[in-house]
Formats: structure tokens, C-alpha cells, sequence
């Protein structure tokens, strides 16, 4: 993910003037000197260029040390980690990560967050969906009733309703055993279920009428219109909100705290939370730091993988 | 988000804000739209309904019992819950923090990312196209870091940043004291003493140190966000405005805050929601609400009342106020954004 890879991606719409070559890639001051300079404004560009990478670099950096300093310190001794802050490590501590994933258990957790979250996605997109595609898409009465108590929902406090969500996920008998990872999965569902349909509303309802109307006219049913037509045409849209779930899931913490009781059922924020305050006095540094680099690393890479959905626009693709 | 709303020919801006309507349509339902609203529409109700209204309902009624939370027994006792959390300080103590988090979040969490966003989009080289500093993929795809660390770790790695003996910011501080020591050495002067606060501690930076934690974290996604939206203004739109002598920090303030107002206003809501909640954040860095309760606020009071006081009927009152509240500010801040998104 070096620089040059990121900015060569970094050009959604034609930049007027292109044929000069103005990718502004050699040294800022030649560039300076060999571009037009009709107004004084295009003179002063440099130094406002340049305050921007200072601003920009002081913004990298504070994000990135505390992340680069995680990771080294995971190879210290905790003793090492308590005495010299910034020292790196004599020799790499690698037994941390094995402590890490098979003592502490980070291997189990890992997996069962991998199974709620990637459940919970792909039905918390399919429900958003085609809740959302109804919503946005067909006049009937109650439609906006019906909106706004979606909507509602992303004002609705998780921690009101977790207690009583307690009480009737166990009378399904959702959360005995392993079973219990399907109460947690319905529970993640039914509460990225608003924030899901809020956005992909606005995506259902931006697209032209003419090319379901055109769907219509060919022949194809609801049914196909939707899969066929409607979903394909909201995918940048379904992308970003996909994204968006996914780092809320992986980020919930008081749904498991609560429903999530089976040591053998937790996930990784439980796992880790739990492993800090577990360790009180005798505090494992080295394994701490170790796990959480364990959990971060996935999001990161998976982010940086997926990260051009992002960045293309949130809007839906019908324009061209 | 809805900026597309904004290039769309009227009668389609229309059709965004109003349900796509064709009467024809409603003339005979056949087989096959029925049970497709059955399928799709009845299937994401039937799990909403279940698992998020159906217990807020409940809590609402447990808001007026005595109930325990555990115990199968509890007894109606209308508003004395109510009246019970009204007269209790540290729920007002941690009411005030919400109330702090919820003007401050916003406001610096917005402006540095609209900041960050402007920088890396229209920031860059006058010459030519309008466009960011070099290196912008870089910048935007780092801001979003912290977004994509888990809350629960953010809060424990600042735990590790913040930690008296082997903390990164004191270590920074002691860099920054060992220098200046040296320098005040040189000028025969007493050397400054080396720092060891515990700033999670420290009941006048506590709230202000979990703060920055949650604005470290939000930063990037935001800007993310912004530098989505401002992609999407049309090229020519900021062009003119340069032609017509329009430095970066007008055309950030007069051409693009206006055409993202929609995402701004979006932003303000999440945040807002966010900051009348904290729990992760707060319940991670300062478990029992730091000293004093300095940095307690309403969430990990009512789990506390809940789930260590065993008083649920009380906290769920606690949580019906603060969804009033949550709603109240949604409203607000919703209502602030759209007479000006009808005029057009």
C-alpha cells in the first residue's frame, strides 16, 4: 500500500488539462516553475500544497505510531514493556502469539466472530434490501409508517433493549450451547437491520424509474426485476453499507456482553476485555499487546483490500 | 449517501423524496406481488419487530416495575422509578457528560475531518484540474484506520497510551522533559520534573482523554465519508468557482459545505447518537466511571444499576429518558437540515 499505488487510483473523474501532464509528481518546485502562472493564486498553490502534507503527516502519524508502537511492543517481555516504553525488543517475543491464540483462547474467539459476523452480513444485507427496495420502490399505506419505524431504530439505546432481548432469545431456546451463536447473529441482524435500510433506501429510490419500467415491459417478475435488475444497479451502494456492517459488527460489544454468556461462545472484543480485567495484578503485557494485534490485523487488511468501494462515491451507478 | 440526490434532474429529486408511485400499479395484485411483499417485506418486519421493538416495549413497561432483572417476581410501581433517578446525582453527573460529548464530538470530530477531506480533495496544486495534495490515496486510506480497530481495542490500546508507568504519551512527555531539561541545563536553571499522571486518573482529563480516544477513531471515518461525497460534485462545479477567484478555503466553505450539507447533517446525527451512548469506550478505559465519576455517563451507570445493583426496572427508566433524549436530538438535528433540502 505505498503512496504511488494509492494515488494512481486516485483519479475517479478526468482531470481537465491531463494532456500537460500534471500528475504534479516531480519536485514541487520544477513543477512550480514550469506551469503557467496567469493569476498570483496559482503562484502561492506550493505553499498551501505544503502546509497541507505538514497538517496531513501530523494527522498520518498520530495514527499510525500508536498502531506501530502496538505492534513492536507485542514482541517485547512484559518486563521490557514496563521499563522502557520505546525500547525495542532484546529478541522478538514470538511465544506471545502462540500464548496468545491457544492459552488465552484468541483462536476460538476468532472463530466464532468470524461465524457470527459473516452470518449476520450476508443476512442483514439480504433483509436491508429487500426491505429497503419495498420501501423505496411501491406506494401501499403505511409505507412511511413503516419507514420511520425503521428509521426510529437508529435512535433506539442497545442497552434499553438488551435485557428483554435476553429473555426472549432463551425462551426460543437461542442461546444454550453453540446455538447460542445463532441468538447473538439474529440479535446483530435485527439491530443493523434500520441503519441498512435507511441507506439503501435512498440508493433504491435514486434510480430511474425507466429501467424497471423497461424490466417490467421485458417480461420480468418482481422477484427477477429485483435480483436481476434493481441489485445489481445498487451494488456501490451495497458495497459501502456492507463495509459499514462489517466494522459494526466486529466492533459490538455490549450485544455479546450481554447475550453472549458460554466462555466457549465468546468473541474476540469479549475475549480480549475479559483477558484484561482477568489478569488484575499478574498482568500478561506481552500476550495483551500480542492479542490485540491478532484482532486488528484482519480489519485492517480486509479495509485496505476493499477500501476502493469506499472511496468511488456513495452513489448509485446509473449515470453512465 | 443521499449527495447524489443532489445532480439528479428534479423530477427524479422528487421521486427521492416521496415513495416511487404509479397508480396503475395498484390496480390488481397479482400472486406473484403478494407473496413478494409477504417474503420481502414481512420477513425483515417479522425480525425487527421481534428482536429490537418488541423489547424496547417491554422495557418500557419494566421501566414502571421493581423488577430485579433476574428474579421472575416484580410488582407495578408506576413513575417512582422515575422520580428515584431525578433526584440521584450521579445520574444527572453522568447526564452532564453525555451533554459535554454530545457538543464537543460533533463539533471536533466534523470540523477535522472536513478539514482532512478538503485537504486531500481540493487541497492540492492549482495547476490544472481541481485536486488533492499528492499522496492523498495514502492519507485517506491510513485516516480510516482506527475506524476499522474495534472499539473495545481502541480503548484498550489508549489504556496502554495512557498508562502512568509505561505509557506512550507520558514516554513522549519524558523525551520532551529529558530536552528541555538539557536546555535548561545549559542555562544553570532547576530541571523540570519527569511526568507520571495517570491521566484516566485524573478526574480534570479524564473525560477530555477518552474523548480524544473516540475522536481518534472517528477522524478518518468521516473523512472517508466527506471525501466520498466531494468526489461526487461535478469537476466543473469547483472549476468555476476557481475561475471565478475563489481560493480553497472558499470553495470548501461556499461551494462544497453546502453541497454535502446532507452528509453533514447525517454525520452530526450518528455522532450525536454515539456521544449519548459511549458505553465501549467508557466502560473499557474507566470501568467504574473513573474518579469521582468524572467520566461516567448514562449507559455504564444504567448497566451498572442493571446488571451489579440488580435493579432493572430502574435502569430501564434510565433508558427510556435517554432514548427521548437520543430521539429529541435526532429530531433536532434532522429538522435543522431539511427546509433547505426541499427548496431546491
Amino acid at each position: 500500500m505505498s503512496t504511488t499505488d494509492t494515488t494512481a487510483q486516485d483519479a475517479p473523474f478526468p482531470r481537465s488539462g491531463a494532456g500537460t501532464g500534471k500528475r504534479a509528481n516531480g519536485p514541487r518546485g520544477s513543477a512550480r516553475k514550469s506551469r503557467r502562472g496567469p493569476s498570483g493564486r496559482n503562484t502561492d498553490g506550493a505553499g498551501y500544497a505544503t502546509l497541507h502534507h505538514v497538517i496531513l503527516s501530523i494527522w498520518a502519524l498520530l495514527v499510525i505510531l500508536p498502531l506501530l508502537w502496538t505492534i513492536y511492543t507485542s514482541f517485547k517481555t512484559s518486563q521490557e514493556i514496563l521499563t522502557d516504553p520505546f525500547g525495542l525488543p532484546a529478541t522478538p517475543q514470538l511465544e506471545n502469539y502462540t500464548r496468545a491464540w491457544s492459552e488465552a483462547r484468541i483462536g476460538d474467539y476468532f472463530l466464532n466472530t468470524l461465524i457470527v459476523v459473516g452470518s449476520g452480513l450476508v443476512i442483514v444485507m439480504l433483509l436491508g434490501a429487500m426491505c429497503a427496495y419495498i420501501l423505496a420502490r411501491f406506494r401501499f399505506p403505511g409505507n412511511r409508517a413503516i419507514y420511520f419505524g425503521m428509521v426510529a431504530g437508529l435512535t433506539f439505546p442497545i442497552f434499553l433493549a438488551v435485557v428483554p432481548l435476553f429473555f426472549v432469545l432463551r425462551n426460543m431456546g437461542l442461546l444454550e450451547g453453540r446455538l447460542g451463536l445463532i441468538g447473538v447473529t439474529l440479535s446483530y441482524v435485527a439491530f443493523a437491520l434500520p441503519f441498512t435500510v435507511f441507506f439503501l433506501h435512498s440508493f433504491f429510490a435514486g434510480l430511474p424509474d425507466e429501467i424497471s419500467e423497461a424490466a417490467e415491459i421485458d417480461g420480468a417478475g418482481d422477484f427477477r426485476t429485483f435480483f436481476h435488475v434493481m441489485l445489481p444497479m445498487a451494488k456501490p451502494g451495497l458495497a459501502s453499507v456492507a463495509i459499514f456492517n462489517f466494522l459494526g459488527m466486529w466492533n459490538q460489544y455490549l450485544l455479546p456482553l450481554v447475550l453472549n454468556t458460554e466462555r466457549g461462545n465468546y468473541v474476540l472484543a469479549q475475549g480480549l476485555v475479559n483477558l484484561q480485567a482477568q489478569q488484575g495484578y499478574q498482568v500478561d503485557w506481552g500476550g495483551m499487546f500480542a492479542s490485540v494485534v491478532i484482532t486488528v490485523i484482519p480489519v485492517i487488511v480486509v479495509y485496505v483490500i476493499f477500501q476502493r468501494q469506499l472511496q468511488g462515491g456513495v452513489g448509485p451507478s446509473t449515470n453512465k | 449517501m443521499t449527495s447524489s440526490d443532489t445532480y439528479v434532474g428534479q423530477g427524479e429529486a422528487a421521486a427521492a423524496t416521496h415513495p416511487v408511485g404509479r397508480r396503475r400499479r395498484r390496480r390488481r395484485p397479482t400472486v406473484e406481488r403478494m407473496l413478494f411483499f409477504l417474503l420481502f417485506l414481512g420477513v425483515p418486519l417479522a425480525v425487527y419487530l421481534m428482536f429490537v421493538i418488541s423489547p424496547f416495549l417491554q422495557s418500557f413497561y419494566y421501566s414502571m416495575t421493581n423488577w430485579s432483572g433476574l428474579s421472575p417476581s416484580m410488582d407495578f410501581i408506576g413513575l417512582s422509578n422515575y422520580e428515584r433517578i431525578l433526584g440521584d446525582a450521579v445520574f444527572w453527573k453522568s447526564l452532564r457528560n453525555n451533554l459535554i460529548l454530545l457538543i464537543a464530538l460533533p463539533t471536533i470530530t466534523i470540523s477535522l475531518s472536513f478539514a482532512l477531506a478538503i485537504m486531500v480533495t481540493i487541497g492540492g496544486s492549482t495547476h490544472g484540474g481541481v485536486r488533492g495534495v499528492r499522496g492523498a490515496g495514502f492519507y485517506r486510506v491510513i485516516s480510516f484506520f482506527p475506524y476499522a480497530v474495534p472499539a473495545v481495542i481502541t480503548g484498550i490500546l489508549f489504556n496502554f497510551v495512557y498508562h502512568p508507568g509505561g505509557g506512550l504519551l507520558n514516554g513522549f512527555l519524558n523525551l520532551v522533559v529529558a530536552v528541555l531539561n538539557g536546555a535548561l541545563g545549559l542555562l544553570g536553571l532547576g530541571p523540570v520534573p519527569e511526568v507520571h499522571n495517570a491521566w484516566l486518573g485524573d478526574q480534570r482529563v479524564a473525560l477530555a482523554a477518552v474523548a480524544f480516544a473516540m475522536i481518534w477513531t472517528f477522524v478518518g471515518f468521516y473523512m472517508v465519508l466527506f471525501v466520498a461525497s466531494i468526489k461526487s460534485i461535478p469537476q466543473e462545479v469547483l472549476e468555476a468557482a476557481r475561475i471565478d477567484g475563489a481560493g480553497r478555503l472558499r470553495s470548501a466553505v461556499q461551494v462544497v459545505a453546502p453541497m454535502v450539507r446532507d452528509n453533514i447533517s447525517t454525520a452530526v446525527v450518528y455522532i450525536g447518537i454515539f456521544a449519548l451512548d459511549a458505553f465501549t469506550f467508557i466502560s473499557v478505559m474507566t470501568p467504574n466511571g473513573g474518579t469521582a465519576n468524572s467520566t461516567k455517563v448514562v449507559s455504564l451507570h444504567l448497566y451498572q444499576t442493571a446488571f451489579q445493583n440488580g435493579r432493572f426496572g430502574e435502569a430501564s427508566a434510565m433508558g427510556v429518558i435517554m432514548a427521548l433524549v437520543t430521539m429529541l436530538v435526532a429530531v433536532v438535528v434532522i429538522g435543522v437540515g431539511r427546509p433547505r433540502k426541499d427548496e431546491r
